[in-house]
């Protein structure tokens, strides 16, 4: 059986009777969760389409975990509603949410072998001995871990016990794949492998509707269709990943989701229909996509270190200049910190003048208009 | 390491030695080789026999041993049972409630064995809970004792227990009973295991609370120790200490075999 047999469209044929039949997005509707009078997660309304990867990110303490948790059933909400598909699974306990969940530390059942970890979710339902091998087979298939299925998980490395943790969540079919942080316990380099593993399992999967919390925006940008990014109990902007990143619509996700330059700037003519406003640097005047800024706003030039280049390229129509003042060299790029007008731009390059600038140096800073955004500078939700 | 030098760990090693055979060894010595004793009138015990194995075990021994082992396995069964529950269940309760109740479990050990024991004779002396002069007065007596070792050993490894387990196991369609049983219990089993080898232990050591409440017909070892030595046969008494302490690391050892395939390792 090929992988897409894992998508969500086919699955629930085990028992998970009160979600089963619905689809496999996910609603949250003024869900809020509260330890005494401690609130942390306010009203939170989001959707979750099927099929949709959506990250949670933020920092500690910021309420993506207590959303998934909520999710899984862990939580109970103190007002608010979730449902899956059609059906409202706030009352239900987990057991019968239909869901598959990933952690952290993979809690592997160190007791049991890989395919009795696999197939754990479908005895645990009462399905008959053929589907529980056929699913095992396929489970283990799909993420290349057959040729481990008689091994006891403490005799698998970190990644490959990720692995037999996905299998173990896509064995029973879920609706809806719960990630919570699954690859934060890994080294950087198998962290790496594994987000691109995960990224061609859902192409393998387009059903799978998954919720995936993590701290890493480099996991999150890879991977998500959309991000949620969250602060304080509350989430402060969220949209497809790719609009979130180029026009990140406060400070705050603008400078989380990758690294940002925001330079301070006073609006001198709006955007309009004309698509590009104008901004006053200083004595200079910058163009930047806009968003419904008028003239005379102040606001903050968004413009990542990766789009600021040290020569004229074609249409860099942009110019600032800035004092180096410090140069990290770190092979595949080089990182160049300078100061314009008062202000740290971060510049960062995989191509130099052969002669490497010395702190100190006056540098010319080229971008194009269609790398900037504009950010309200008091919008820092 | 914390000790570096060489001398160093000698000198740690011989404390060590010293302390552990003076506190452990030498008891132990000593009530081998009275165990042994023809005589003993000198430094050292003279005339070696194994005679006095020979008088106890064709003596009430073997009753004394079945008793024990009969008492240490049922108690220690029962106290595991009770003890695993209790904490499971206290472990969902909030922490002002847990901390009283878990409290409450440890009272009985605080209290000296004696008391206990009397304590059961006065409660159980009359109807409808008539149990003075039976076997399962003896039974409840070391219940009560050795039970809040249990539950303290199966609190702490429930608290070593990362709920992500149950957590998943759960997210996967685990009903409670099928997660208790295929998942919680099994990554217990260490703890389980060592709780009942400490109550076991425990229970066949027990004399304080036993000798209030045993009837006749029920003597366990302890009890013929304490019989045997009170009326000056030191030596029969040796010999069937020397018998507890086997049975009791026999029983121990397996256990702990059966621990390290449970944990794995």
């Amino acid at each position: 059986m090929s992988a897409a047999a894992f998508t969500g469209t086919n699955v629930m044929d085990i028992d998970a009777a009160k979600v089963r039949g619905a689809g496999s997005n996910v609603h949250f509707d003024k869900v809020s969760v509260a330890y005494g009078a401690h609130v942390v997660l306010h009203p939170l309304t989001l959707d979750i389409a099927p099929g949709e990867i959506l990250a949670m990110i933020g920092p500690s303490g910021s309420g993506k975990t207590t959303a998934l948790r909520a999710v899984a059933g862990f939580v109970r909400p103190a007002s608010g509603r979730i449902r899956i598909g059609a059906t409202d699974v706030t009352d239900l306990p987990p057991y019968e949410r239909g869901l598959g969940m990933v952690v952290q530390n993979y809690a592997l059942f160190p007791h049991m072998r890989v395919e009795d970890n696999v197939a754990f979710g479908l005895r645990a339902q009462g399905a008959d001995r053929a589907l529980i091998a056929e699913r095992v087979r396929d489970a283990l298939g799909t993420v290349g871990m057959s040729a481990f299925a008689k091994r006891l998980p403490r005799e698998l490395s970190g990644g490959q016990q990720q692995r037999v943790a996905i299998a173990r969540a896509l064995a029973v079919r879920p609706r809806v794949l719960l990630l919570d942080e699954p690859l934060s316990a890994l080294d950087a380099q198998i962290r790496r492998n594994m987000v691109e593993e995960i990224a061609k399992l859902h192409r393998d999967l387009p059903g799978l509707t998954i919720l995936y919390v993590t701290h890493d925006q480099t996991e999150a940008l890879t991977l998500a269709d959309k991000i949620a990014i969250m602060r304080d109990g509350r989430v402060c902007s969220h949209g497809p990943t790719g609009e979130l990143y180029r026009r990140p619509p406060n400070r705050f996700t603008a400078e989380f989701l990758g690294r940002a330059n925001l330079l301070p700037v006073t609006v001198v003519e709006a955007a309009g229909g004309k698509g590009f406003a104008r901004a006053a640097l200083g004595d200079t005047t910058l163009a930047s996509a806009g968003r419904d800024e008028k003239a005379g706003d102040r606001s903050l030039l968004c413009i990542r270190p990766q789009h600021l280049s040290l020569t004229d390229e074609g249409g860099h129509s942009n110019r600032i200049s800035g004092l180096l003042r410090e140069v990290h060299w770190q092979g595949e790029l080089t990182h160049l910190v300078l100061d314009v007008d008062g202000t740290a731009v971060r510049v960062s390059t995989t191509r130099l003048p052969i002669a490497l600038p010395e702190a100190g140096t006056r540098l010319p800073l080229f971008f194009a208009p269609a790398d900037t955004s504009l950010v309200p500078e008091d919008a820092g939700v | 390491m914390l000790v570096w030098s060489r001398s160093g760990r000698l000198v740690l090693w011989a404390l060590f030695a010293l302390v552990f055979g003076v506190l452990f060894l030498a008891p132990l010595a000593v009530i081998l080789l009275s165990s042994l004793a023809g005589q003993w009138n000198g430094v050292l015990p003279s005339s070696l026999t194994t005679a006095h194995y020979g008088d106890v075990l064709h003596g009430s021994a073997g009753d004394a041993v079945k008793a024990s082992l009969v008492t240490g396995f049922l108690a220690s069964a029962l106290a595991l049972v009770s003890g695993t529950w209790a904490a499971l269940s206290l472990r969902l309760q909030g922490h002002a409630l847990r901390r009283l109740l878990g409290l409450l479990f440890f009272i009985p050990s605080a209290v000296p064995s004696v008391s206990v024991g009397l304590g059961l004779l006065v409660a159980f002396s009359n109807p409808p809970l008539l149990l003075n002069g039976t076997v399962a007065i003896v039974m409840v007596a070391h219940f009560v004792l050795i039970s809040a070792f249990t539950f303290g050993n199966v609190s702490a490894g429930l608290a070593r227990l990362s709920p992500d387990f149950e957590q998943v196991a759960s997210s996967l369609g685990a009903r409670p009973g099928y997660r208790l049983w295929h998942v919680t219990l099994p990554l217990l089993a260490p703890y389980l295991v060592a709780a009942f080898g400490l109550s076991f232990a425990l229970s066949m050591g027990e004399l304080g609370a036993t000798v209030m409440v045993y009837p006749p017909g029920w003597v366990t070892l302890p009890v013929s120790i304490f019989s045997l030595t009170d009326r000056g046969d030191v030596f029969a008494g040796a010999a069937l200490t020397m018998i507890l302490v086997v049975a009791t690391l026999a029983l121990l050892l397996g256990l702990e075999r059966v621990a390290a395939r449970a944990s794995g390792s």
